[in-house]
């Protein structure tokens, strides 16, 4: 059974016949004969919507007390588009350093970024970031701030690295997580972030 | 073998001769008004006293008439009982019209039925206005769900989606009160914007075959009419209360109608539904209630040959969407898969809380009709609809009280039908339907749009006939050509118009670039052919019915224009731009048997649908927030077959014994795989008891298996997450299940009845293979419902 095809070939019609279109339309709009909508020559093209929650970019800056800064940065422009998610790394740790972290987390599709830290920060109680290393990677964490329940945020953090290794060192945002929990598994909650970064002690 | 015995000796036993009284009567009897044949009908022949019951369609036969005058008193519950005059010469053949009234006043004592065909050779299921009444407190779908070959694709529990012999949403068109239903119907967490109460009969056709309703309905048609309303001075109406276990909240529901004899009625109906958190047998679904507030009314003018009516209904809906089904990428999947019960579980609640559905539907209908001699009946009808959905998601601080998707539909129609009999045996319809339809995305959502904003311009005409040859044949055939044009604006984000390969293709199309935004207008023309032929074939107890279709269907928006993030499925959707009409071939035949104790029909089909279009999973794709699974939208080639059986048989004067059974096999013949989400197999078995002499009690004990789905597409995927790999399984079928329930009306007095109905009477725990939140949380477990109805 080959099937009747009649639209394969005539689906674009490109702007060719503008009058002819208009004509058309005229004519369709009288056969409706309810003088609800009128018949306009040009339709009114719609704004764009910018995405003003979408997370596109996260920076996490540690800094030791002394010797050089590491910033890890994770840029998705195009959200969930095709577009390649990109992280950086401006270096690696050293060994048994303490570093003073934060993350900020950015939505750069506006002029200028917004700083969705804020967001975070004002409905802390609803929110938590976690930080997790694979096993053989010589880092911890600990949090440095808290909500107002006097449960962890993850905004300001302690990282200490021990011995030279290599791992990955997992950043991850939940919205409405259980709180207070035992860390990311048990956390629930949805989530808004997760990006990975591969790193070294050196 | 026995079949084509009965055959032999049937055309074997054909008579050629006629004796003086050995003159045959062949009649039909119809509604005066819609021409909707009568069943059960009394047909007495006064001079002799010789009686005769019309069946099912309306026919009835009496022998051993002499060549001379007879008086024929024909009385029919719901009409008045009227004295004809017939002359018998030979082998006759008369249609009657009888004006049927009555049946809304009492519908406790009424067994007739009245229906109203809208294809011969297509096989049309049924569910009166009884059965529906046992749904009040469910939804269509529900009530739909009671058919054979009528299935559903839920989302929870309150969001019900009618699928026919395995097809959905875009295929399968709903028929309102003569509308066609415009309710963003392409997309599968949609449920039909019609109140069940409101509707006093449903029909279902499966297949394309009635094409006065649409060409592109390729699963079928459903058509819900509202109660007649009769041609007397009458003041009548009716309330149904009902309250249930599960969700802790019920339903009220009235209708008042006031007629006149001379052909003026009005009627208002309104209802209010509402349910807390709905539960499974041993959890709280969490965010499941559900709020819904309606209200019709009706003014119309009928008379027999000439009448208008206008119609207005506005149908509100607010369903919580199970929380614990709004989740993030695959690291989420993952804990929500591992789990087995939901993620998240709170106390009981009314309050419905994001994720939430809030949809408003008006529909706006003007119609007229006037019977014009030697041309027929010419019909006019206008139509307005405005479908509003919002949806509401989890979001952080102000936007949490912003709607997600904000769409907004409208749409006009204006629809002329001829109906007219050319001859006795030949009758034919045709007509013309325009229509105009523009969506609206509301950009303050400051999410982008799903659906893009569009016009859409359709016009169609159509033309049908049917031909009696004999007592036994019908022939029937029809043809429709729908014309779709569409002009879209919709923002591409650059990344995917690059990444598909549009810029090269389609740059003519952009007429605005913001960033890395760009707005395409594309303006699309469709041309849509269906045909459909067919016969009936009557022997004795038995009917056959023999149908071909081809119908063809464009492509909808969501499957052209989807671009993004579906919450809801936790995975990312891509439509295509270049899709062409999909085109099907059904083959559908029904053997029929209506004996006095045993009567079954049996209906398979075959179905091949060509450039098929079904999302299907391509890849996983990374992103700032997680791994997500993509699925896009494709064009293959599908071939589904199945069948569709219902017996009844009487055990005894008061027991009956009923058995349904659906089958239905799907497979994309581009990769010879199972199509995803066909149903599984499923068989109803009840056993009925009915006392009309004890308060018209009626008890029923009805057992529900579903099989376990076998044949699905793989779909599972594998995620990296950072310490390890994890396996997805969002495809394997949940097993098969049984469920129990029971049904018990009985009639306190003529008009008050109660009803009391149990569903999952083990509170048995099952997932649904057809629940989208199967992957989330149980289905719901035990509900007692509790059903008061007063007609008056």
């Amino acid at each position: 059974m080959k099937t009747l095809q009649l639209n394969s070939i005539t689906n674009f019609k490109f702007q060719t016949m503008k009058t002819m279109k208009t004509m058309k339309r005229c004519s369709m709009y009288a056969l409706l004969a309810i003088a609800m909508i009128g018949c306009s020559d040009d339709d009114a093209a719609p704004l764009p919507v910018n995405e003003e929650e979408v997370i596109t970019t996260v920076i996490l800056t540690l800094t030791p007390e002394s010797g050089e800064e590491v910033v890890l940065t994770a840029i998705d422009l195009d959200g969930d588009g095709p577009g390649e998610l990109v992280t950086t790394m401006s270096g690696s740790f050293s060994e048994s350093t303490q570093y003073q972290g934060a993350v900020r987390f950015l939505n750069e599709t506006e002029t200028p970024a917004e700083e969705i830290t804020d967001e975070v920060l004002e409905e802390a109680d609803e929110h938590q970031v976690f930080y997790t290393t694979t096993e053989g990677l010589n880092i911890q964490t600990t949090y440095e701030d808290q909500d107002s329940q006097g449960n962890p945020l993850g905004l300001q953090i302690t990282l200490t690295t021990g011995a030279a290794s290599e791992g990955s060192l997992t950043v991850t945002l939940r919205h409405e997580p259980v709180k207070p929990n035992d860390g990311l598994d048990s956390a629930g909650g949805e989530t808004d972030i997760t990006t990975t970064f591969d790193v070294t002690i050196e | 073998m026995r079949l084509l015995a009965l055959l032999f000796l049937l055309i074997s036993s054909i008579h050629s001769f006629a004796q003086e009284c050995n003159n045959t009567l062949n009649g039909t009897l119809l509604d005066i008004h819609d021409g909707s044949v009568l069943t059960g009908a009394t047909i007495v022949v006064t001079q002799t006293g010789v009686a005769a019951q019309t069946d099912l369609d309306g026919n009835f036969t009496i022998n051993f008439l002499c060549e001379s005058t007879y008086q024929l008193q024909i009385s029919h519950p719901s009409c008045s009982t009227k004295i004809f005059t017939v002359t018998i010469q030979g082998k006759t053949q008369k249609t009657f019209k009888l004006e049927h009234h009555l049946e809304l006043l009492n519908e406790i004592i009424v067994d007739g039925k009245t229906t109203n065909r809208a294809t011969k050779s297509i096989y049309e299921n049924l569910v009166d206005q009884q059965t529906i009444t046992t749904y009040s407190s469910g939804s269509l779908g529900d009530a739909l769900n009671s058919i054979s070959g009528v299935s559903s694709l839920n989302t929870g529990n309150t969001v019900v989606k009618p699928m026919i012999n395995g097809l959905h949403s875009s295929r399968v068109l709903i028929i309102n009160n003569g509308v066609q239903m415009q309710d963003q119907e392409w997309g599968a967490e949609h449920a039909p914007s019609i109140d069940i109460n409101s509707v006093g009969s449903l029909k279902v056709i499966k297949g394309a075959g009635a094409l006065q309703y649409g060409g592109s309905a390729i699963g079928g048609v459903i058509v819900a009419s509202a109660p007649k309303v009769p041609l007397l001075d009458s003041l009548y109406g009716r309330t149904i209360l009902s309250s249930s276990s599960n969700g802790l909240g019920g339903v009220v529901s009235s209708s008042l109608t006031k007629s006149y004899q001379n052909g003026l009625h009005v009627s208002v109906q309104g209802s209010l539904k509402r349910f807390g958190d709905f539960n499974a047998p041993n959890y709280n679904l969490s965010n499941t209630g559900v709020f819904e507030r309606n209200i019709s009314a009706k003014i119309g003018f009928n008379r027999i040959d000439y009448g208008v009516e206008a119609y207005y209904s506005l149908f509100k809906n607010e369903i919580g969407i199970l929380r614990a089904s709004h989740i993030g990428g695959a690291e989420d999947q993952v804990r929500a898969l591992g789990s087995l019960v939901p993620t998240i579980i709170k106390d009981f609640t009314y309050s419905i809380g994001n994720p939430r559905q809030d949809v408003t539907h008006h529909l706006g209908r003007i119609k007229g009709f006037k019977d014009i001699e030697n041309i027929g009946r010419i019909s006019l009808q206008y139509d307005y609809q405005q479908n509003n959905r919002l949806e509401f998601d989890i979001r952080r601080g102000s936007n949490s009280g912003r709607a997600s998707l904000d769409l907004v539909l409208d749409t006009q129609t204006l629809t002329i039908d001829v109906a007219t009999e050319i001859s006795e045996k030949l009758s034919a319809k045709f007509g013309v339907v325009g229509g105009l339809q523009t969506n609206y995305a509301n950009p303050e959502t400051g999410i982008r749009r799903l659906i893009p904003d569009y016009d859409k311009y359709s016009f169609a005409g159509y033309a049908s006939g049917d031909f009696t040859i004999n007592q036994k044949w019908v022939l029937e055939a029809g043809l429709r050509f729908d014309y779709t044009h569409i002009n879209v604006f919709k923002f591409y984000r650059r990344s995917f118009w690059e990444d598909r390969g549009y810029d090269s293709q389609f740059s003519d199309l952009v007429i605005e670039e913001y960033g890395n935004q760009l707005l395409v207008n594309p303006k699309l023309d469709f041309y849509n052919p269906s045909l459909t032929i067919g016969t009936k074939y009557s022997f004795g107890l038995y009917k056959l019915f023999a149908n071909y279709s081809m119908s063809s269907r464009a492509p909808n928006p969501s499957e052209q224009f989807s671009e993004g993030l579906h919450h809801s499925a936790s995975r990312i959707e891509l439509g295509d731009l270049q899709f062409t009409s999909e085109t099907a071939h059904k083959i559908s035949l029904t053997l029929q048997k209506r004996g006095e104790r045993f009567y079954f029909t049996v209906s398979p089909f075959a179905t091949e649908i060509d450039d098929f279009i079904l999302i299907e999973p391509t890849g996983i794709r990374q992103t700032i927030r997680g791994n997500f699974q993509v699925w896009e939208y494709r064009q293959i080639n599908a071939q589904m077959y199945g069948l569709d059986l219902d017996a009844s048989l009487s055990l005894s004067d008061n027991m009956r014994f009923v058995h349904q059974f659906s089958l239905v096999k799907g497979y994309d013949k581009t990769s010879n795989e199972p199509l995803i989400s066909m149903p599984p197999a499923s068989t109803l078995n009840s056993l009925v008891y009915t006392n009309p002499g004890f308060k018209n009690l009626s008890i029923a004990i009805q057992s529900n298996y579903v099989f376990r789905q076998n044949e699905f597409p793989n779909t599972n995927f594998e995620v990296v997450l950072p310490e390890s790999i994890e396996y997805i399984d969002i495809s394997t079928p949940p097993a098969g299940y049984h469920l129990l329930n029971l049904n018990l009306t009985a009639a306190i007095n003529p008009d008050m009845k109660v009803g009391l109905y149990v569903d999952n009477l083990l509170n048995t725990s099952y997932r649904n293979y057809l629940n989208r939140l199967r992957y989330y949380a149980d289905d719901l477990g035990r509900n007692i419902t509790l059903q008061l109805k007063y007609n008056y």
